[in-house]
């Protein structure tokens, strides 16, 4: 469990993180979310020991960072921004390297090291240099002396920041196969992948939390979300629609043509809009739900800084 | 501390993975050579020592022990690397006394690649080898000062640059100390005490007390303390800008 009060940092003026509290518990995959220069890295270079917070206080599973900053240290795992390694080193070599430094000997440190190879698919590249390998080999490199010694905590600064579908596909998998008991802080800007591995969401703007609930609750709050849109593949008479009970908006998009219909809170209009193109016989040629637009809500949030 | 070696054994095969170390070795052995035999005159002077060797390591150590040295933190700043290894259960002094280590080793296997020189004044003469003796450990210890202070000016800036031409100007003046050049500039703004402490600081008046074949323990704890200074004010410097 990881705790988090008051916490605050500035670099002189600028104030990165702002007295922000949360806990994190155990099995809780933690997207970070939030623009650019929000203090993501800020909080999770706090949540490591990197850097000393202005004020406030972090514990994890009751061990205040500032007294037992080693003990906390050896239990986290860590990706920082960019994955940083030793680029003259070969793979396996920066391996070893961070195997011993995390206290790992002998067999022990034999079968993590073969365990987090076959893990993140490193084996075709082992005796490469770091130096030269792809982007995204590089970041598997990261990866894996982040969950080389199997920590409790994983924090994994834009794990996935720069990578080609695939590799977001396969790093997002093995986020997933990780975290059962563990807890996973995960920053990213991008939405999509929050919906994909996260059980929580957090979105900080200027340093300050804005929302923090689950992934399904921040859709809940998009305009979008269970709205039903659809299309007609001739013009036809759809005035009827906007009078359906529970629907509280229409908006048509003049250049696609397409319809979009949006539900008053917690209605379900799935059922009357289905019934009236029955009725109707509208010549729908595409319908569809939506699920709520993350990045609409996302825009919302950081830009107004309406606390929720 | 167990870390200490572990780190060692990473910079020292870090020095050899990239060109660093050869480079730094050839130039070394190069230099030592002409310096040796056409600026010292080891044959002309007609005496069996290596006295014209190691008069001219302060020189060399100079500029090239900076070389050697700037790349320490500089590079662990430059690439993000400082962020992965201060979040390791490892202390940034572990981290620091290996770093230092490592770098110390290699001005030891060069020193001990001259073996040809102290071969060629035994075969032409017979030597004092106690008087070589000391003067090899005494060059040693005096690198280790140089590169304690050059490690500490790498972990000053994020540019290899400004790290080398800052370790270079301190070094040059530590050099220098014992020299009018330096106590001149304080000559009346300072007490007569302070004058002498500052001669007292100065790298050739140990070395060539060491290199003369007396390895006094105040020549060997001056360049102790130094390295030690240097490595400590190099450390507190990490730790409270590791960030930037």
């Amino acid at each position: 469990m990881i705790s988090v009060k008051n916490l605050t940092k500035s670099f002189g003026d600028f104030t990165a993180v702002d007295d922000l509290s949360f806990d994190v518990k155990a099995g809780e995959v933690l997207g970070f979310l939030g623009p650019n220069g929000a203090g993501k890295s800020t909080t999770m270079k706090m949540l490591t020991g990197f850097l000393q917070p202005s004020s406030g206080r972090i514990e994890v599973e009751g061990l205040d960072i500032k007294r037992a900053g080693r003990k906390i240290q050896s239990m986290i795992g860590y990706l920082p921004e960019g994955a940083p390694s030793y680029g003259d080193m070969t793979a396996l070599q920066f391996l070893h390297f961070i195997a011993e430094i995390r206290g790992l000997k002998g067999s022990q440190k034999r079968s993590s090291v073969d365990n987090v190879i076959e893990q993140v698919d490193l084996s075709k590249v082992l005796n490469k240099s770091i130096d030269n390998l792809s982007k995204g080999f590089k970041r598997r490199v990261g990866l894996a002396q982040a969950i080389i010694h199997d920590p409790d905590i994983l924090i994994l600064d834009e794990p996935t920041d720069g990578l080609d579908p695939n590799q977001k596909h396969q790093v997002r998998e093995l986020i997933e196969n990780l975290s059962k008991e563990k807890i996973v802080i995960v920053s990213t800007h991008i939405l999509e992948e929050v919906a994909a591995v996260c059980n929580r969401a957090m979105i900080i703007s200027s340093g300050c939390k804005l929302f923090d609930g689950t992934p399904l609750e921040l859709q809940k709050k998009s305009r979008y979300y269970k709205a039903v849109s659809l299309h007609m593949s001739y013009a036809a008479d759809i005035s009827g629609l906007a009078e359906l009970p529970g629907v509280a908006d229409m908006e048509i998009d003049t250049k696609s043509g397409t319809v979009t219909l949006f539900p008053e809170v917690d209605a379900s209009i799935l059922p009357v809009i289905t019934d009236l193109i029955h009725r109707n016989q509208l010549p729908i040629d595409d319908f569809f739900v939506e699920q709520g637009r993350l990045d609409d809500v996302f825009r919302e949030i950081t830009e107004a800084g309406v606390v929720s | 501390m167990s870390h200490v070696g572990t780190i060692v054994k990473r910079e020292f095969s870090s020095f050899f993975a990239t060109p660093v170390a050869y480079v730094f070795i050839v130039i070394f052995l190069m230099m030592s050579g002409i310096f040796t035999f056409y600026i010292g005159g080891l044959f002309e002077r007609g005496q069996a020592d290596l006295l014209p060797f190691f008069n001219f390591h302060p020189w060399l150590y100079l500029f090239l022990v900076p070389a050697m040295a700037m790349r320490t933190w500089s590079e662990e700043r430059k690439s993000g690397t400082i962020e992965l290894i201060m979040t390791l259960p490892v202390s940034a002094f572990e981290v620091m006394l290996g770093k230092f280590f490592a770098a110390w080793l290699v001005l030891g296997v060069s020193l001990l690649l001259t073996f040809p020189l102290w071969i060629t004044v035994n075969y032409l003469g017979n030597p004092d080898n106690g008087v070589i003796l000391a003067a090899y450990v005494g060059s040693w210890f005096m690198a280790g000062a140089f590169l304690a202070i050059g490690i500490c000016m790498s972990a000053l800036s994020k540019s290899q640059v400004v790290a080398f031409i800052l370790a270079v100007v301190v070094c040059f003046m530590f050099v220098l100390s014992g020299s009018n050049i330096v106590l001149d500039a304080f000559d009346g703004l300072v007490p007569p005490i302070v004058i002498d402490t500052i001669a007292s600081f100065s790298f050739l008046t140990h070395f060539e007390a060491i290199s003369k074949g007396v390895i006094a323990l105040n020549d060997v704890g001056y360049f102790l303390i130094v390295i030690s200074v240097w490595l400590y004010a190099g450390l507190v410097i990490i730790e409270h800008k590791k960030a930037d």
